[in-house]
C-alpha cells in the first residue's frame, strides 16, 4: 500500500482475487462477498463446504476459497444434505437460484427442510431464470415480462409466485428463515448479520436455516443496475415482504402450521 | 472360522456392503429390492452407517454424489424404474469420477412394467443410460454368494478408478435364498479418515492445500475435450485390467452360449443337458458386462470347431449385439430371449439349439 494512506476496506482473503463474471451491478456478487466475511471473521474457512449448482452462481467456487462442490440443477439440497451427514462437524451451505431452489429442486428443497437438515440455504430469488436468459421463474411476478412470459406472467396459467421463505417456515425441521435483501447499505448490514446468525445457528445443531434474498438481475430484466434496486424496493418487495418468518431462537413463528392452529 | 448365512439375495447384498466399510446408503423403496434398504434399516443401530430413505431416486442418486465427493463410502439401491431416474447424478458422478456404488435390481420394463425379474435394462447399463460419454463398471451376480462378492468387489473398483460400479442383478437372484460365505467386517473409519485416500474429496480445505472443487462442468470445449480424453484413457484401463467371466465347457463347445445372471444359471443346465446328449454345448458367463469379455468370445469366434453363438437373455436382445460385435460375421450369432418376467426353461432353450443345428 502507499504510504500515507490507510486501508480501510479490502476483500475477504476468503475471497479469491478474480475478476467475476457477474454482470455489472448484480448482487450474487454481494452476497459471495458477505458470505465469505462472515466466514473469515468466524475463522471457519477450513470447516465451510459449499454447494453451488446450475444458475448464474454455478460457479461460486472460482470465488469462494472453500471446498466446494458443484450439483445439478436443483440438487444442491440433496448435496449438502450427504455432506453435513458425512461431516457433521463441518459448515456446510448450498448457494441456489429461484429456478433452482423452487421449480426443479422443489422436492429436494422441502424435503430437506423438512428433516431438518443442518445446513444454511443461500437463496437467490431475483425472480428469472437469469443464466438461461431470462425465462419466467416460479417467483416471478405476477404481470412481470420474461423471454418466456412475453405478455406478463399470467397467474391463471402458471400459478402465483411461489413464497419459499414463508412455506419452509411452516415445516418442523426449520430452524430459522428469514427474507432480506441487499438493495440498500442497511439490507446490506442486515443481510451479514443473519448470514453470521445462520452458521452459528448451524453450529448448535438446531435444524435448517434458510435465508431468501429479494435480489435482482438487471440484465434480464432489461434495467439498469440502479433501476434493479428501486425495483427490488417497489415491485418485489409488496409481494415478497422482508423479515424473519421463523426463528427458534427468538421464538418468532409468523406462518404457523396447520396441524398447530387445529389443537 | 468361515462365517456362513443362509440368506436372500437382496439382504447379503446389503449385508455385504455393510462389511465392506460402507459409510453411508441414500434409496428409496421399490420391489424387487427393499430388502436392502429395509435390512439396513433393521441392522443400523449396531453399526455407524448413515441410512437415509430419501424423497426420491434423483435425491438418492444425488446425496451419493454429495457423500461420495466428501470422501465417503457409499451405496444405493434400486430397481429398473428408479435407475431411470438416477441416471442424471450417474451421468455427473461419472464426469466428476466419484467413486459410488450403485445396484440395479432388474424388473420387466418398459415403463412401470412388471415386478418380475427382467433383463432388459443391459443397454442402459452397459451403453451409459445418462447423457454424455461415459462408462459404467457393470457387474453381474448370478448366485448369492455373487451378490456378496461382487458388492465388495464394486466399492473397491469404484474406489480404485474413482468411478461408479453398478451390480447389475435381477428380481430372481435378488429374492432366491442361498448359502453364502461372508467376508470379515472392515474396521470403521469415519469419512473424514479418508483424508490422504483421497485429496480430493471435499472434506474442509486444510491450510497445507488448495479448496477442492468437485464439478462436472467443463464450460471450454478444450476443457471438456481434456476431461473427455481422460475418462476415456481411464475406461482403457479398466477393459485391460478388469474384464471378468466364467467359461463352462467352451473350449470344445461347438455351440456357445453367451448368458449372464440368472439366464446363465439356466444355461448351465443347458449345457448338462446337451453334453449328456452328447452335444457340444458350452457357456461363456459375463461377471464384468463392462467391460465386456471380448477377447475370450473372440477367441471362440476364431475357432473353426464353433457352429454360432447363442444369447440367452430375459430380454427382447440386448447383449446379443455386443455378441454380434465380437464375432464381427464369422459365426452366426442366435437369440433367445423371454420376456415380462418370464424364466425360459433349460428344456425350451435346448430345443432351439437343436432347431438352429437343423437349419445348417
Ligand atoms: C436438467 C437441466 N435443465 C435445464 C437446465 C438449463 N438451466 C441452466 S440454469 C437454469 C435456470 C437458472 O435459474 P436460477 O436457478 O433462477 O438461477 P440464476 O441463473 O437466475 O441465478 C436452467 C433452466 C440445466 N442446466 N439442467
Amino acid at each position: 500500500m502507499k504510504e500515507g494512506y490507510e486501508l480501510i476496506y479490502q476483500k475477504p482473503s476468503t475471497l479469491l482475487p478474480r475478476r467475476m463474471h457477474y454482470c455489472p451491478g448484480c448482487l450474487h456478487s454481494t452476497l459471495h462477498k458477505l458470505i465469505m466475511e462472515v466466514v473469515e471473521e468466524m475463522g471457519i474457512k477450513e470447516k465451510t463446504i459449499g454447494v453451488s449448482p446450475v444458475g448464474c452462481s454455478v460457479f461460486a467456487y472460482d470465488y469462494m476459497d472453500v471446498d466446494m462442490q458443484q450439483a445439478a440443477h436443483g440438487r444442491a439440497a440433496a448435496l449438502a444434505t450427504a455432506i453435513k451427514r458425512m461431516h457433521p462437524d463441518k459448515y456446510v451451505f448450498s448457494y441456489q437460484g429461484d429456478g433452482d431452489l423452487a421449480a426443479i429442486g422443489t422436492a429436494e428443497t422441502i424435503h430437506a427442510c423438512n428433516r431438518g437438515e443442518n445446513f444454511t440455504f443461500f437463496f437467490v430469488n431475483n425472480g428469472i431464470y437469469g443464466m438461461t436468459g431470462g425465462q419466467m421463474a416460479p417467483t416471478t411476478l405476477e404481470g412481470q415480462k420474461t423471454s418466456t412470459s412475453p405478455y406478463g406472467r399470467d397467474p391463471k396459467k402458471v400459478g402465483q409466485p411461489l413464497k419459499m421463505a414463508e412455506m419452509v417456515s411452516q415445516l418442523a425441521g426449520v430452524a430459522y428463515s428469514e427474507r432480506l435483501s441487499l438493495n440498500t447499505p442497511g439490507n446490506v448490514r442486515k443481510g451479514k448479520k443473519a448470514i453470521r446468525k445462520a452458521f452459528e445457528m448451524q453450529q448448535q445443531g438446531l435444524g435448517t436455516t434458510f435465508l431468501e434474498f429479494a435480489s435482482n438481475c438487471p440484465s434480464g430484466w432489461k434495467c439498469s443496475p440502479v433501476e434493479s434496486l428501486g425495483w427490488i424496493e417497489k415491485q418485489m418487495s409488496p409481494y415478497f415482504p422482508l423479515g424473519v418468518f421463523k426463528d427458534v431462537t427468538t421464538g418468532v413463528e409468523k406462518c404457523s402450521c396447520a396441524d398447530k392452529q387445529a389443537k | 472360522m468361515a462365517d456362513i448365512k443362509f440368506m436372500k439375495g437382496n439382504e447379503a447384498l446389503a449385508e455385504a456392503a455393510i462389511r465392506a466399510g460402507m459409510h453411508a446408503y441414500f434409496g428409496y423403496p421399490i420391489t424387487p429390492q427393499s430388502e436392502v434398504v429395509e435390512y439396513l434399516a433393521r441392522e443400523e443401530p449396531k453399526h455407524k452407517y448413515v441410512l437415509l430413505q430419501a424423497e426420491s431416486e434423483v435425491a438418492s442418486a444425488n446425496m451419493l454424489y454429495g457423500a461420495s465427493g466428501a470422501g465417503a463410502r457409499v451405496m444405493t439401491t434400486t430397481s429398473s424404474p428408479g435407475y431411470s431416474l438416477m441416471q442424471e447424478a450417474v451421468s455427473y458422478i461419472a464426469c466428476a469420477e466419484l467413486p459410488t456404488v450403485f445396484a440395479n435390481v432388474q424388473r420387466g420394463g418398459p415403463g412401470l412394467g412388471t415386478i418380475q425379474a427382467s433383463q432388459g435394462d443391459y443397454f442402459q447399463a452397459v451403453k451409459g443410460g445418462g447423457h454424455g460419454d461415459y462408462r459404467n463398471i457393470v457387474l453381474a451376480p448370478n448366485s448369492v454368494q455373487e451378490m456378496v462378492d461382487l458388492t465388495v468387489l464394486a466399492f473397491d473398483l469404484a474406489d480404485k478408478y474413482r468411478a461408479p460400479a453398478l451390480i447389475l442383478s435381477d428380481g430372481a437372484i435378488g429374492q432366491m435364498m442361498e448359502k453364502v460365505v461372508l467376508p470379515e467386517q472392515r474396521p470403521y473409519r469415519p469419512p473424514s479418515d479418508y483424508r490422504k485416500e483421497k485429496p480430493w474429496a471435499t472434506m474442509g480445505k486444510t491450510a497445507d492445500r488448495e479448496r477442492n472443487v468437485i464439478t462436472s462442468l467443463n464450460i471450454q470445449s478444450e476443457q471438456m475435450e481434456k476431461v473427455n480424453i481422460r475418462l476415456q484413457a481411464k475406461y482403457k484401463e479398466i477393459e485391460e485390467k478388469e474384464v471378468r467371466f466364467e467359461a463352462y465347457h467352451a473350449d470344445d463347445a461347438e455351440i456357445v452360449i453367451v448368458a449372464y445372471g440368472v439366464s446363465s444359471r439356466i444355461t448351465k443346465k443347458v449345457v448338462d443337458l446337451a453334453r449328456a446328449e452328447k452335444l457340444k454345448v458350452g457357456l461363456v458367463r459375463p461377471i464384468t458386462l463392462w467391460p465386456f469379455p471380448k477377447k475370450k468370445l473372440d477367441e471362440l469366434a476364431k475357432k473353426p470347431s464353433v457352429k454360432f453363438f447363442l444369447s440367452v437373455e430375459m430380454s427382447c436382445g440386448q447383449m446379443v449385439e455386443d455378441v454380434q460385435l465380437v464375432s464381427n460375421g464369422r459365426k452366426p450369432v442366435h437369440f433367445y430371449g423371454r420376456q415380462g418376467g418370464i424364466i425360459p426353461t433349460a428344456e425350451e432353450v435346448l430345443d432351439v439349439i437343436k432347431k438352429h443345428l437343423k437349419e445348417k
